[in-house]
Formats: C-alpha cells, structure tokens, sequence
C-alpha cells in the first residue's frame, strides 16, 4: 500500500516537472516578425533612395571611403543592357533564429537585410538589377542551420548569404556554403575560428573575441592603469581573453602582478586577500557575469576599489542585479554596440522603426551592412561575368572589394574575411539592471585584425 | 532520612547538570583547540616556508607575514562553511549509515529561501527598517523549515522505500534525488522574479571590522572581518551546541542514538524507528537550511547549482573529522577551510607566480586530506569500524 502511496507521489511529480517542462519554452517570448505596411514602405524607399541618389552627388567632392551604396549604384551604371537582362532572378539569403528565445536578435537580422535588399532594389530600380530576399529560420540550432545550409546552396538562385547570430551554428553550416563556394557575411560572429578555419568564403562585419584581450590593454593603458592583476574563470573563453590580455598588457609596459583561474563560484575571500596586498589600479576579469557579480560586491566589501574590466562576458543585466553599487568602476569591452553608437545609422533606425514597428535590436545594423556589401559583390561579379554570375565570381568579387563605408563603419576585408578595421567599444556599466541599455560609451577603439 | 535523600538527590542533580553541560560544551573547547592548532601549525610551515625562500626574494618574506593573520580569518569562515552543512552528512550517516548526497541540494534551498525572504522583505519595504537580527533570524527560521521539511520529504519518499535493499540503491537514488531538486529549484527561480542567479539582498551590516593593520612597504594591508562573517561563526557555534545538547542530554537524542547503535533493539525498547529516522533529516536538513541562508546572505548570491561543490566538500570534511562523530564534522571543516584557504593563498607567492593558487587549490587541499586519512583513515575524531559505504 505504502508503495503504492508512494509510487503514485513519484509519478505526480514527475508528471508536473514534465507539464512545467513543457510550458516553458510557449512562455518564452517568440518575436513576432513585424508585418511591413506596404505603402509606408514604399515611401520611406523612395525618400532613402532621393536622399542616396543627393549624398551620391555631394560625396563625389570627398575621396574618402565611398558607400557601400553609391558603390553598387556606380558598378550597376556599367552594365550592359544585355547583362542586366540576362541575369534572371538573383537571391540574397539569410539565416538567423527567428523562433525560440533569440528570435529577438535573430529577426532584427532578418529584418536588417530585408530592408538593405529593399532599399537597393529602389535604388536600381532603373538599371533592371533586382534581387529577391530568402530568409531562413535557424532556430539557433547547428543541426537545423546546417540543413538550412544545404537547403540554400541547392538553390542556383542564392548567390550570397547574411548569418548567424550564433558562431556555433556558423561553424555548422560553414563546410555546406564552402563547398558551394557561397559567399556568408557575418553580422554577429565574433569567434575566431569562423575566418580562422580556413574557409574561404567565410566574411564578417564585426571583430574578434580574441581582440577582446588586447582592446581592453589598451584601455588599460588609456586609462593610467600601471599594474594589473588577471582573474579568469578556467574557460576557453575566459582564460583565452586573459591571456590575450596579459600578452598585450606586458607589451604597453603595464605590470602584470598576477594571473589567476578559478572556478570557485561565490566564496572569493582567499583571491580577494592576495588582490589586497598586491593592491593593483586594475582587476582584469576573463569570464561571465554570474561569478563578476560575487566577486565584485565581495571586493567592494573589502574596499578594494581597483577599476575592474572584463570581455563582453560582463554585458548582462544581469550583472547590474547582483553586484548592484558594487559596479562603480567597472568597464566591459564589446563588438557589439547598439545601433544608437553607429553616428551614420540615424536614418537606418528610423526607417527600421517605420518598417518594422520597433526599435532595430543589436546586430541588425550588421545585417543590413552584410546584406550591402553581399550586394556590391553580387553586382560587381555580374558587370564582369556580363551576365549571372557563379557564385566563384561572386566569392571573387567579394574579396576584391575595395573600402567601402557601410553605416557600421567602413570595412574592407582581409584575406581571411575580417574586417579591416574593426571597431570595438568600452562601455562603462549602469547599477540599476533596466537602464543596462543606456550603459555609456566610455571609449571606442578601432583596430586591424591578427595577421597571423 | 529524608533530608539526607533530599541532599542526595540534590547532589546527584547538579552531578547530572555538570555532566550534561560538559558534554554540551565540550565539543566546543575541542573545536576551538583545532581552529588555535590548525592556524598555528600552517602558519608556523608558511612562516618556514617563507624564511627559506626570502633568501632569494626578501618581499616574499614580508608579503607572507602580512597577510597572514587575514588568511587564516578567510579560512576559519571557510571552515565553518563546511563544518555547518557537514553537520547534516554526518547525522544521517550516523543514524543510518548512508550518505545522503542531495543534502548540498537541501543547503541550497536554505540558500534559495533565505533570498526569496529577503526579496519579499525589500518588495514591502521592510528590508532597510527591519532589525538586522529580526532579518537573520526570520530568514534563517524560514530556511530551517522549508529545507527540515524537504529533507524528511526526500526521505519519505526516495530513501524509506529502499531501505532494505542492498546499500549502493539508495545511494544511486540520493544521487538522483539531488539532481532533481537542482533542476525543481532552477525551474521554480526561474519562473520566479528571483531568476537563476538570485540576489541575496540583506540589511545594511556595515563596513568589514577593521582588526589591525599591518604595513607592506609604504602601504597598510588591512585584517579585517565583515559583519556577516561574524554572523555565520556564531550562528554556527550555536548550532553545534544545540545539536549536542539535542543528541546528548534530551531523549529524542537518546533515541536517536538507540537507533544508530541497533535498530532492531531500539524498536523492542519501544522506539519508533521510522519517526527517529524522519527526525533525523528533519533536524540536518533544518541544520543544512541555516547554513545555506547564512552562505547566501555572505557571499550575497544563490544559484540552484551551487549546493554541489560546498556539498562535496562537506562531505570530505565530515568524512576528515569521522563520520558519524558530531564533532568531528565541525573539526574536519575546519581543518579543510584552513588548507584550502593556506593553499589559495600562498601557492602562488611561494611558486613566484608559476602555480596559481586559486585553481590549485583544491588539488592540493585534497592531496593533504588523502594523507592524513592514509594514517587517519578512521578520521581526526573518528572511532575505529569496520563500516564501509
């Protein structure tokens, strides 16, 4: 009976652990993608494409960077006749989670590269290019990106993909566009390994994390700092960015006093007590937020009041709620940075609002840049090909571009699809966890990608 | 006659008050004979130590000395820390001589309690008007029940059942118990304003004690101690004495010590095994849920996942200072907070840099525990059996 008693408790439980279970993911919110009203679309379409076709005359005068959009308006000028009817229907691709719990992100790409395709096709509205949008859902998943992968390079039409958010699923889906010789631009990745695998037609618009290191040195060095002493979390990512950082640090003259992992979660009070006695202008911290939070509050209790900075993997409002005042002080280095810190991408955010009804999230900026320069190769390989391209004429195109300002920055890529330069951004951190998006920008420092 | 009764039986009574005081606070004096030995016999290596290799670099001698006197604070609320959780390891296994592996679990929901109190508390305002003692003791109150409860509950339900079976099985269902509750926690926080990562908001307790200040060069490092460790070590003495005044002199703790001699016999005596045993977990869990709130209102965050490590470490601690010996649990944490903390923070200045000490912390800790059970293997205070896991 007992038995029974229990064996029907165990079952109960389960059954609402599995019902719990289940309910999560439908509790979750699934960005819905904003369906556009046509006819603002088509205005603000003409009013961008008025406003381009003014900048193009007036950029004329300057010989800095061209746009990435005067540049396609000025290759696509050169086309035959005969070519541009001969191109038939081109795709740009794009691959981003546009359900689960990144949808967020994920959409904004989505929707950053509809708008790029969008505006361009207005733009040459005249010279009978014109390209068609497929977007695909990778749900964040390798295994669901890799046959979206295989899905795109089956399609002759596809000539050049914008994607991923997440550097894994990249990675899965790398070895299906190269052996496709498909071009993908990254709006998102910052893992090394995207352009250091040696795929070719691997490309991106923003940095590296293992830039993240050597950036945040040189703030340090920006910001007086004389000696340092490097924390890091035991982690690829963690001990990775700090080694990177110590290497740089030594080479500015900065004194390293100590380089340190832990994988202790809460209790710091032995780490704390060596940072006491060595008692350095800055702690450098390789890791994520849920151990910076303890760690942090516990310094601030012992009134260590060293600068503290870490990688992005302190951008969390997370951070802000469990270290709260203990903040003061405390900087992050980042790839990324809100659309509001990119001066040329005003009209960009308002024409995503327009479009879209919401403010562009991070990383759509990107896309629409990706999506720019996709188009600027596709139109140069076609002027050359004097008809379709191939994507190889397409791969080919891309790597011969020459600098060209997006509203991210001006890129050029390096051999391995890096771009050159790359910014990167010092924010300096807000205590209260709703405001994290308004955290300053404290310092912006460009630098060129690792040539080694 | 009478009087001369009288007088005997007064006699007899204070006998008894006498005897039942020294075994209350016995244990005490024997804890704080380890805390005196421990910190001196590692200071006095560090200290040789140090001597040695100043001959090359005289600064290590200096920077060794001074902070000497804040590592071994570190290391003494380090050791409470696993001397309270391993409390619980070492009266379940005395009673039933099985290693209740969730009982990390049961200590991060202490944790987990105590920062949804708090967290209520700050939502009606309470937080910053309320007396900091009213606020711990609300708090550790609350912790003491939810995970008492979930501890008899867990033993309802996964451990009773198996009792009869062969031993590994209700070790595999401890095990798989933990992982439950991990996960249970994770998805109640998360659906909660608490969230994964939930902040142990507390009262203002003020700046740290500063106790002396010992120059370095030009400069002064502080010794100092913060209020909520105060806190944790006196809590923590309390509970060792409760537990042995509770064990010792009452006869719920002489029937749980019945129980744990013979189960069998203590039944015929007229025990109710089943009770003793649900009490038993009650009374670690309540044991483990106090601790779990004061190590969350010190280090000042709880995650579900964060009862593993400090459980693990528990449990070797209870394990150093024998297991099943009161005691000796306190002791053993004690002994493994001051290794590890000696450990974190020496290696590195002794190695010049080559060996961080935080991360090899524990492997050397460890190293040193699995010595001392080679010639120990009975534990620090632990009587001879012939019992195995």
């Amino acid at each position: 009976m007992k038995r029974i008693v229990s064996l029907i408790v165990l079952v109960g439980v389960l059954m609402s652990l599995l019902a719990a279970c289940g309910s999560t993911p439908a509790a979750s919110p699934t960005a819905a993608p904003a369906t556009a009203a046509p006819a603002t679309a088509e205005a603000t379409a003409e009013a961008t494409a008025e406003a381009t076709a003014e900048a193009t005359e007036t950029a004329e005068a300057t010989p800095a960077a061209m746009t990435v959009v005067e540049y396609i308006l000025a290759t696509a000028a050169g086309m035959t006749p005969e070519a541009a009817a001969a191109l038939g229907t081109i795709k740009i691709a794009s691959q981003s989670p546009l359900s689960g719990d990144q949808s967020a992100l994920g959409t904004g790409i989505r929707n950053g590269v509809e708008l790029a395709i969008e505006q361009a096709n207005t733009a040459l509205a005249g010279s009978g290019v014109e390209i068609a949008f497929a977007p695909f859902d990778d749900q964040a998943q390798p295994e669901v990106g890799s046959a979206n992968a295989k899905n795109i390079v089956s399609d002759p039409d596809i000539l050049c993909t914008v994607g991923h958010l997440n550097s894994g699923v990249a990675l899965a889906s790398l070895p299906d566009y190269s052996n496709a010789n498909l071009v993908m631009i990254s709006p998102a990745n910052t893992n090394p390994k995207i352009t250091e695998s040696g795929y070719a037609n691997a490309f991106r618009v923003v940095g590296r994390d293992d830039l993240q290191g050597p950036i945040g040195a040189r703030f340090a060095q920006e910001s007086g700092v004389k000696t340092v002493y490097i924390l890091h979390d035991k982690t690829d990512y963690g001990q990775g960015v700090a080694e990177f950082f110590k290497l740089e640090a030594e080479k500015l003259g900065i004194e390293v006093l100590a380089f340190e992992g832990t994988d202790e979660k809460s209790d710091f009070s032995s780490i704390l007590t060596n940072i006491q006695a060595a008692n350095p202008d800055m702690i450098y911290f390789g890791g994520l937020y849920p151990q910076a939070g303890p760690l942090l509050r516990q310094a601030r209790d012992r009134g260590i009041m060293a600068q503290f900075l870490g990688p992005d993997g302190l951008d969390s409002p997370e951070l802000a709620k469990l270290a709260g005042d203990a903040l003061e002080g405390t900087f992050y280095t980042t790839v990324a940075a809100p659309v509001s810190q990119f001066p040329n991408a005003a009209q960009y955010a308002t024409d995503y609002t327009t479009k879209f009804n919401g403010a562009a999230p991070p990383f759509s900026a990107q896309a629409y840049d990706s999506a720019a320069f996709c188009q600027a190769a596709i139109v140069t390989a076609a002027v050359e090909a004097n008809g379709k391209p191939t994507r190889e004429q397409v791969l080919a195109a891309m790597k011969s571009l020459p600098a060209l300002s997006g509203i991210t920055g001006t890129y050029s890529f390096s051999e391995k699809g890096d771009p050159n330069p790359a910014t990167y951004y010092i924010f300096s951190t807000n205590s209260d966890p709703a405001l994290w998006d308004q955290n300053e920008l404290t310092s912006k420092i460009e630098s060129a990608p690792p040539t080694e | 006659m009478v009087a001369e009764a009288n007088v005997s039986k007064q006699n007899l009574q204070r006998q008894r008050t006498l005897q039942t005081l020294r075994t209350v606070f016995m244990p005490l004096g024997q804890l704080l004979l380890f805390i005196v030995g421990s910190a001196a016999v590692l200071g006095l290596i560090v200290v040789v130590v140090a001597f040695f290799l100043s001959r090359s670099d005289p600064k290590i001698m200096q920077t060794a000395i001074a902070i000497l006197p804040q590592v071994m604070i570190d290391g003494m609320v380090r050791g409470f820390l696993f001397a309270t959780i391993a409390l619980g390891y070492t009266m379940v296994y005395g009673v039933l001589e099985f290693i209740n592996f969730a009982h990390g679990e049961i200590f991060m929901v202490g944790g987990f309690v105590g920062a949804g109190v708090a967290y209520l508390l700050m939502q009606w305002g309470l937080l910053s008007t309320l007396p900091w003692i009213v606020f711990i003791v609300i708090a550790i109150v609350m912790g003491m029940t939810v995970s008492g409860l979930l501890a008899m509950a867990t033993e309802r339900v996964a451990y009773r059942p198996l009792r009869n079976s062969p031993r590994l099985v209700p070790l595999i269902s401890a095990i798989g118990m933990s992982l439950v509750l991990q996960d249970v926690v994770r998805l109640i926080a998360t659906s909660s304003p608490l969230g994964f990562n939930a902040r142990f908001e507390t009262p203002n307790f003020g700046k740290p004690f500063q106790i002396a200040s010992i120059p370095l060069g030009e400069r002064a490092i502080p010794v100092q101690i913060s209020p909520k460790a105060v806190i944790f070590i006196v809590a923590a003495m309390l509970m060792l004495l409760a537990l042995n005044y509770l064990v010792n002199a009452t006869r719920l703790g002489k029937a749980i010590r019945a129980v744990a001699q013979d189960r069998a016999t203590a039944s015929l005596m007229g025990i109710n095994v089943n009770q003793i045993i649900s009490l038993t977990f009650l009374i670690g869990g309540a044991l483990g849920g106090a601790a779990g709130v004061l190590f969350g209102m010190n280090i000042g965050t709880v995650n579900p996942y964060m009862g593993f490590i400090p459980g693990l470490k528990a449990f070797t601690a209870a394990v150093l200072g024998g297991i099943g010996n009161i005691t000796g649990a306190m002791v053993g944490g004690i002994v493994l907070g001051f290794l590890e903390a000696f450990v974190a923070s020496y290696l590195s200045l002794f190695t010049g840099g080559a060996f961080s000490g935080a991360s090899y912390a524990d492997i050397a800790a460890f190293s040193i525990l699995i010595l001392i059970l080679i010639f120990r293997p009975e534990g620090l205070l632990g009587e001879s059996t012939t019992q195995k896991v």
